[in-house]
């Protein structure tokens, strides 16, 4: 603009790079801290640079868990988690691209009430209800299995909404020209709707995945069994007990762990999740 | 809005919304209702008999001190950790909002921990922070400052929305950025050209065309924070030292937990429900707003 911008620049550069170290530094210290000696982190003593466990540390928080409280090796939280965060992205998007199909192309009675119905859940997170919640996934024997720790989850209208509003833009001719071409409402939905859907089903799917495998409250409530724990339930035992017991380098390799596929996500499909959390928030 | 191309089809499209309307009365409205009912009932203690006590559970409940003081907090809060993740997000964003080399890098590194759970942002601070073995807990002792969030409400607290605050700032980032990207470039040089200077610019150009976004972001976060925040707590102060960290969400929770009175438990969702239905209400309404300005 007007003004010399060569010294506002290196400002800008700067402020962003002291910015940029915030953010890392916690996750650069759980990252040290899961390569050092236990007994030199609980004294207090824990060096800022990486140690040389890494391996150790590694494998047995994945094949072994640690050897006082959880006693379930991480890679089977791990993947409990992501069987969850599959079933709830994937889930989710199925129910509600067909329901939104339904509600937009098709006349039939109740259909404004239904939408209101599914639209109204977009409001209520499941943490404020979560003992009734409790009770009716007890009541259906779902406690300790995966519909349990997904069907709940997946009661929400974000993408049924979001669907609705992409179907309203696709022009009126393709429907009519599939027609004259002799498909019915089923063929118009596989050859020609969910084809055109297929960027909005992979940005929600990166959102719902990210969400999905970050839930928490829900699956700490509903699981009891040490086979069923999700990892972020997980990493929450191993703090349990006596200061003291704590075994930091396995929960800072667990930490670590937990992070690692969101973040991975997150940073390998940006566009998708910019535009996914965009959209969701509209 | 309407479609005028539509399928005729008497049993198809009911099919197609049952899956959806199953799970949702199932999981959601049943539940709700639940609540809604309970919160109205009392039951003896042994189980056995229940009665209809209209609002009994809701005046006892705000009659009762420790509630009040979850309400206050869970608002503090909220705000603390809006105000400090937006202002600190705000800054970034605008010195990012400039055509020049490593945008894009820059992004990549600020929007990534979006992506890291509550619970494990929990474990990350009070990792650091740990009275005894925390990397800068030993700076802050070396400072002169008596630091134990395990002891120390206060300390305590603050971690809490450090924490919290910290986790938040990439989102607040991205969404100020897209806000800043949509303001004309002409009307910052018709600005530049009058002879304003940029921190002028920027406080009676830039800010008031961004405080829709500004307003949008502050009802997310407080609803982020009313929420999110239950992981962070849960692994770094389970609510403590004594209640200095119990907020309303980790109350419902710890109580429920403890089995006790259901009508009470019942009341405290209800609650939770009106204030977020009421927040999304606003932020509807602002929406609206937002096509208009």
């Amino acid at each position: 603009m007007v003004e010399q911008e060569g010294i506002r620049r290196y400002v800008a550069h700067i402020i962003l790079w002291i910015g940029i170290a915030i953010v890392a530094f916690p996750v650069y210290i759980a990252i040290v801290a899961s390569t050092q000696d236990n007994a030199l982190i609980a004294n207090g003593q824990m060096s800022l640079l990486p140690g040389g466990h890494f391996l150790e540390v590694y494998y047995q928080t994945i094949v072994v868990g640690t050897s006082g409280t959880t006693r379930e090796p991480v890679g089977n939280m791990m993947l409990n988690s992501l069987i969850m965060a599959m079933l709830i992205a994937v889930g989710k998007i199925a129910i509600s691209i067909i329901s939104a199909y339904a509600i937009v192309y098709f006349r039939f009675p109740f259909r404004m009430a239904i939408f209101w119905i599914v639209f109204i859940t977009l409001m209520l997170p499941v943490e404020v209800r979560i003992y009734p919640t409790y009770k009716i996934v007890a009541d259906l024997h779902m406690l300790d299995s995966f519909a349990g720790l997904s069907l709940p989850l997946i009661a929400s209208a974000t993408a049924t909404l979001l669907f609705r509003q992409f179907f309203m833009t696709v022009p009126d001719e393709l429907l009519e020209a599939s027609r004259i071409d002799g498909a019915g409402p089923l063929r118009f939905f596989w050859d020609t709707l969910l084809p055109l859907s297929r960027t909005n089903m992979a940005a929600l799917f990166v959102i719902l995945f990210i969400l999905g495998w970050n839930q928490y409250l829900w699956p700490l409530l509903i699981t009891t069994r040490d086979d069923m724990q999700t990892i972020q339930v997980g990493i929450r035992k191993m703090m349990t007990t006596n200061d003291a017991l704590t075994e930091w380098p396995i929960v800072m390799a667990t930490a670590v762990l937990a992070m690692l596929p969101p973040v991975f996500v997150v940073v390998a499909m940006q566009k998708l999740f910019v535009r996914g959390l965009v959209e969701t928030e509209k | 809005m309407q479609k005028q191309a539509i399928f005729q089809s008497r049993l198809l499209p009911f099919a197609l919304v049952a899956p959806q309307l199953a799970i949702v009365l199932i999981f959601f409205y049943w539940p709700a209702l639940q609540a809604v009912i309970q919160s109205f009932l009392l039951q003896d203690a042994f189980g056995l008999s229940t009665s209809f006590v209209w609002f009994d559970n809701y005046v006892e409940l705000f009659g009762e001190p420790a509630y009040f003081e979850a309400i206050v907090r869970t608002f503090f809060f909220s705000f603390a950790i809006a105000v400090s993740s937006l202002s600190l997000a705000l800054l970034l964003a605008v010195m990012a909002d400039r055509p020049m080399r490593g945008g894009t890098l820059y992004r990549t590194l600020l929007i990534w921990p979006y992506a890291v759970a509550p619970p494990v942002v929990g474990v990350l601070w009070i990792f650091m922070l740990h009275p005894s073995l925390g990397v800068l807990s030993r700076y802050l002792r070396d400072m002169g400052v008596d630091w134990n969030p395990l002891l120390n409400g206060n300390q305590a607290a603050t971690l809490v929305i450090l924490a919290a605050a910290w986790k938040q700032v990439s989102y607040n980032f991205l969404f100020f950025l897209a806000g800043l990207q949509a303001i004309p470039r002409s009307v910052m040089e018709a600005a530049a050209i009058d002879g304003a200077r940029p921190m002028r610019r920027f406080w009676t150009v830039t800010f008031p065309l961004l405080s829709p976004t500004i307003f949008f972001l502050l009802v997310i976060n407080i609803v982020y924070a009313f929420f999110d925040t239950f992981g962070i707590i849960d692994t770094m102060t389970r609510g403590g030292p004594g209640t200095s960290t119990v907020t309303l969400v980790y109350k419902v929770y710890t109580e429920g937990l403890l089995g006790g009175n259901l009508g009470s438990s019942a009341a405290q969702s209800v609650i939770l429900m009106v204030l977020v239905i009421v927040l999304t209400a606003i932020q509807f309404r602002f929406v609206e707003r937002k096509v208009t300005y």
